[in-house]
């Protein structure tokens, strides 16, 4: 039951994205389409999780005082695998995605979750804890793309949802409509919250 | 004349928060007075230039020679939270004024991706050592002046009556939206 509980909190009480307001940087970059959303998900989740599973397994031999940097560097390892995968089996997404892969490093959501929850729980838990949260900000960030798309483009996952000529709003896949989208989003979702 | 373009691109024309999204985290977090921000802005002068013009050397001296270019992102990660480190002691001893008045920002800066970024940027873009620091200095100015002219505008916002739902995180965002709005129209301006 709080196996469960582990994993649905970063789907939709602590989603990273709209309510902690973490790893704000790649949010607002890559959300250009649907797909980079799903692209940059999947890459943050498998970090997420691997990096978890590391710190909660080797939490009794790391000293508390290089924590941080042994987080670090647990984590920029498994960014750079992923780094490599993505290079070789995924070249267009990559290039896409381009310099928000190796900043996965810095992205606040992993770090965060290694110092909150990571290094004081055990195994199991820091999974889930790593997946539930990987899902919440892939969905966060899908939607977010996907009403970028939508606006800016006319299509979902490049499939075109209005007619070849109708006018579409350029501004919405430009950087301001990155901000404009998610500060729409995140009070969407306060008023969402405050009701529920 | 090439510094002059690398310049006025890094500080307006792809501002590093308002165009590259590089940097939000410190943006949005310490945006709030225009003192602090002018002082988070003065530290990552600092410790931009300073990160290029290491990573330059451990780029080109170790990493490419020993043929182990997939080693940047760890080493590079590891040599900035190292710098910050460094500067912070350094300072402490040397310059306790500029310590006083730059100390709050430095740890807080090793979170900042727009240092990484840039000094990853830096090499991708093949600049030499002049032009790497010359960059990231440019770039740490155009992050700067982005957080003060938000600090500015959140500073009037605090008199201003806005939905309940928009209070803090969303109002910033929006209101960022409006500055990178303003700053598009500086694009075309280098060709």
């Amino acid at each position: 039951m709080s196996n469960l509980k582990h994993f649905t909190n970063g789907i939709f009480r602590e989603n990273p994205t709209f309510v902690l307001v973490l790893g704000t940087c790649p949010t607002l970059a890559v959300t250009t389409a649907a797909f980079n959303g799903i692209g940059m998900g999947a890459a943050t989740t498998f970090v997420l999780v691997f990096s978890n599973l590391l710190i909660a397994m080797l939490k009794n031999f790391i000293p508390d005082k290089v924590r941080i940097a042994a987080f670090i560097v647990i984590i920029a390892t498994f960014v750079t695998i992923v780094d490599l995968v993505m290079k070789a089996y995924t070249p267009d997404l990559y290039k896409t995605l381009g310099i928000f892969i190796p900043l996965i490093v810095v992205n606040c959501i992993i770090l965060g979750r290694a110092e909150a929850f990571a290094q004081k729980s055990r195994i199991l838990p820091a999974i889930l804890d790593g997946l539930g949260m990987g899902i919440g900000f892939t969905l966060a960030i899908t939607l977010m793309g996907s009403i970028r798309e939508l606006l800016g483009n006319g299509s979902i996952f490049d499939i075109k949802l209005v007619s070849e000529n109708a006018k579409t709003i350029l501004m919405f896949i430009l950087p301001p409509g990155a901000f404009l989208t998610y500060g729409y989003l995140i009070a969407a979702f306060n008023k969402i919250k405050a009701k529920s | 004349m090439e510094f002059i373009k690398i310049i006025i691109l890094a500080l307006i024309v792809n501002n590093v928060v308002l165009a590259q999204f590089l940097g939000i985290c410190p943006f949005l977090g310490v945006s709030n007075k225009v003192s602090t921000s002018i002082g988070m802005g003065a530290a990552v002068v600092f410790v931009m230039a300073l990160a290029n013009f290491v990573t330059y050397f451990i780029q080109f001296y170790i990493l490419v020679p020993l043929h182990i270019e997939f080693m940047q992102t760890i080493c590079f990660i590891f040599i900035i939270a190292f710098l910050v480190q460094i500067v912070e002691i350094i300072l402490k001893k040397s310059a306790p004024s500029l310590y006083q008045a730059l100390g709050i920002y430095l740890p807080l800066i090793t979170t900042n991706c727009a240092v990484l970024g840039i000094a990853i940027l830096a090499v991708q873009k093949d600049y030499n050592l002049i032009e790497s620091v010359v960059y990231a200095a440019a770039t740490a100015v155009g992050f700067t002046i982005a957080m003060v002219l938000m600090a500015g505008l959140r500073e009037q916002m605090e008199t201003t009556r806005y939905p309940k739902a928009m209070k803090g995180f969303p109002i910033s965002l929006v209101t960022a939206g409006l500055l990178s709005l303003a700053f598009m129209g500086f694009s075309g301006l280098v060709k």
